[in-house]
């Protein structure tokens, strides 16, 4: 996403406050910060992500939530200019650290995207990419476990069993994200980063999807970038809002929509600004 | 040059009459161009299409006319003798009486008829040219005042104007398709004739080519022979050489440049690549004939092997550069032009870059390639000036690229330089070449732009 606004000076987030899980974290950011070019957009954020919970970014247009979104699986490498400093590290060991390959690590953190991208091949296709290039299957029947059970828990495949080999790109929106979903979870990776997965859709098919994001959380990690706050509401159990590149507030996602500490969250929270 | 002043009249009379229409639309408010329907200038506009069409139409159906109507009327006024002469002889009479007119040929010299003829056609050019100069200013004048006196503010004369405006366009583009047509009916014609002289088949299945055809009854060795395999498969060697070059260089420069190149670099090598399609191909044809040839030759001499002083190879590998840029360019487009989604999509599932070009982004371009391809096949088979100076005359029947061939469009060359005489099927023999090479590249083209235009559907 675009960062247009201007950097401001970086206002002093308020406390992060310390969570009180028993589970430990699957990736922990600290002093995250992210330049484009010389143009700051994200300023020392500190957070931890829990492991199979949803966590939810929220925050108005141009706050860094896609931004940092995109930091998790180093898909900011590919966009020029962009440096990040700050430590993300994800079962202890540092993503940013040089001897990772970006590419195990996008395989350990998949992605779906805002608008459905599904590539222009047969659905079957779609689904088996990533376990091809991962070298996943070791023959076709391997292979056709993997793109059914992937369909499954994509709630996608009793509407596609039938037609496989017709192209992604027939499917409509809802069923296209869908696919999407069942292409990242195929690789089986630990974290799914979601950017304003329902965006595109409308809200029947938005309502599978949050249907989905509860079961999937049986088995992934997720992190789902969202515009929509009562859809952070339902789908999530920790909510972060960030404005101006400040990670401004994190917590358990009911405290935060009902009683949120800083005073810009609950202005965003009501509707006065964002 | 009376004509010029004409013309330069109407169109003083346009520019005035727009300064009138303008003038008065203006004139017919209170001060406020907005109680207009239209801007003043379209009521100007208006004016001055009302006085020049019909004015400009005269002049351009006149002329037409003139030269048909004028000659009957000098023809009428020739002796008898004359007036019974056959077609062509009347012909080049007509030509005397015209240069004479012209003062080309001297009038002493002419016989007292053609000079009394002369004289009428040059009096009857000149009574014309005042009717049609006289009429035509008449129209403009009055179609300069009924548009006037059409004018007040309701009048709707910005539609009127995008109106005839739009006829000007559709006229514009039935230029091209009625000259398309016109070539294609020519080319139609004399392959006609052709074949009325040489049979289809032979002419499409013979595989013997030497067009040589004894002119007069005591010539020997010209027999004559139109079988048309050797020359086609020329061309398809030497076109199947230059794809071999072209679309493995020239693909795999596109996806440097769209892919790797950093923008700088690509901003800078682009214009570069694409120099070589500027390049006239006449200096490509001797680029290919004196120093690739003797190259391929002395290279393959040093290996024992024969090969010819003029190759289809040396032709060849040359045509293969030229047509680079036709693939690399497109293809560079077409692979720029798949959205980043479907690359971060794959980046996203771990993929890297190689993978995602060749799994990924070159499928989805792969449309827009083979149409790019198509194009450059396309050109491939109708170039000319390489072929003529690089690949010989020898129409043999031939795979080895060591060895001389010959092309349809060189054929085509070598049959219509020189002197022709159009009832031979020598001469018609180009026109039956020319018509199924056409029908070849319209074919390529009409494949490669439906190729194109499916590709357009893939995304969104």
């Amino acid at each position: 996403m675009s960062m247009t606004e201007d950097s401001q000076t970086p206002e002093a987030s308020t406390p992060v406050e310390t969570l009180t899980t028993e589970t430990t974290p699957k990736m922990i950011g600290r002093d995250v910060s992210v330049f484009y070019a010389d143009k700051q957009a994200l300023f020392d954020v500190d957070i931890d992500i829990v492991e199979k919970e949803v966590t939810a970014l929220i925050g108005p247009s141009g706050c860094g939530k896609s931004t940092f979104l995109r930091c998790m699986n180093r898909m900011n490498d590919v966009i020029e200019g962009c440096s990040v400093t700050g430590t993300i590290s994800m079962d202890d060991g540092d993503i940013y650290d040089p001897k990772v390959d970006v590419v195990q690590l996008r395989a350990r953190v998949g992605m779906v995207f805002q608008k459905p991208n599904p590539f222009p091949k047969s659905i079957y296709e779609n689904v088996a990419y990533g376990p091809r290039i991962h070298g996943l299957a070791a023959n076709k029947a391997e292979m056709d476990a993997i793109v059914e059970s992937s369909l499954r828990r994509a709630s996608l495949w009793e509407e596609v069993k039938d037609r496989l080999e017709q192209p992604g790109t027939g499917l409509s929106g809802g069923q296209q994200q869908r696919l999407c979903i069942a292409r990242a979870i195929a690789v089986e990776p630990e974290v799914i980063l979601m950017d304003e997965p329902c965006s595109a859709l409308d809200p029947i098919a938005t309502a599978r999807i949050e249907e989905l994001i509860h079961e999937l959380r049986e088995n992934f990690t997720i992190v789902i970038v969202t515009h929509s706050m009562q859809q952070a509401a339902r789908v999530s159990q920790k909510t972060a809002f960030f404005h101006l590149g400040n990670l401004v507030e994190y917590g358990e996602t009911e405290v935060l929509f009902t009683n949120p500490s800083d005073e810009r969250t609950q202005g965003y929270i009501t509707g006065r600004f964002g | 040059m009376n004509l010029a002043i004409l013309l330069a009249a109407v169109l003083l009379l346009a520019l005035y009459s727009y300064a009138l229409g303008r003038g008065r639309a203006l004139g017919q408010t209170t001060g406020h161009p907005s109680e207009l329907h239209s801007r003043p200038g379209y009521y100007g506009t208006y004016t001055a299409l009302w006085s020049v069409i019909p004015a400009l139409l005269v002049i351009a159906i006149w002329l037409m006319a003139e030269g048909v109507i004028v000659e009957g009327l000098v023809v009428a006024s020739l002796p008898q003798a004359q007036q019974d002469l056959p077609n062509a002889q009347l012909g080049l009479l007509l030509n005397d009486i015209r240069n004479v007119a012209s003062g080309a040929f001297s009038a002493e010299q002419a016989e007292p008829f053609v000079r009394a003829a002369a004289e009428r056609y040059n009096g009857l050019r000149l009574t014309s040219f005042i009717g049609m100069a006289a009429i035509a200013v008449l129209l403009a004048v009055i179609g300069l005042y009924w548009a006037r006196r059409a004018i007040d503010p309701g009048l709707r004369a910005r539609n009127a104007v995008e109106r005839i405006v739009m006829v000007f366009l559709v006229a514009a583009s039935t230029i091209a398709i009625f000259t398309t047509v016109g070539i294609v009916l020519s080319l139609l014609f004399e392959a006609w004739r052709f074949f009325s002289q040489v049979p289809f088949y032979e002419f499409l299945f013979g595989l013997q080519w030497s067009p040589q055809i004894a002119l007069r009854a005591d010539q020997v060795g010209s027999s004559g022979a139109f079988g048309a395999v050797p020359i086609f498969a020329g061309t398809l060697l030497i076109s199947f050489i230059a794809m071999v070059v072209a679309v493995p260089v020239g693909l795999m420069s596109a996806i440097y440049m769209a892919e790797y190149a950093t923008p700088k670099f690509r901003s800078f090598v682009k214009p570069l690549l694409e120099v070589l399609a500027g390049i006239p191909t006449v200096v490509y044809g001797f680029f290919a004939a004196l120093t690739v040839a003797p190259q391929i030759r002395g290279f393959g001499e040093s290996f024992g092997l024969d090969v010819a002083s003029e190759s289809a190879l040396a032709a060849g590998l040359v045509m293969g550069i030229m047509i680079i840029p036709f693939v690399s360019s497109l293809s560079d487009d077409v692979i720029s032009a798949v959205p980043r989604s479907l690359r971060e999509g794959s980046y996203g599932m771990g993929a890297t870059k190689s993978e995602t070009i060749v799994r990924v982004i070159l499928p989805a371009a792969l449309p827009g390639i083979v149409g790019s391809i198509l194009l450059a096949v396309s050109r491939a088979i109708g170039e000319t000036m390489i072929v003529v100076m690089a690949a010989g005359l020898a129409a043999n029947l031939t795979a080895n690229p060591f060895q001389a061939v010959t092309t349809v469009t060189v054929q085509i060359v070598t049959l219509l330089v020189g002197d022709q005489e159009f009832d031979s099927p020598k001469t018609l023999a180009a026109f039956a070449l020319g018509l199924v090479l056409f029908f070849i590249t319209l074919c390529l083209n009409v494949i490669a732009l439906h190729v194109v235009r499916k590709y357009r559907e893939q995304y969104d």
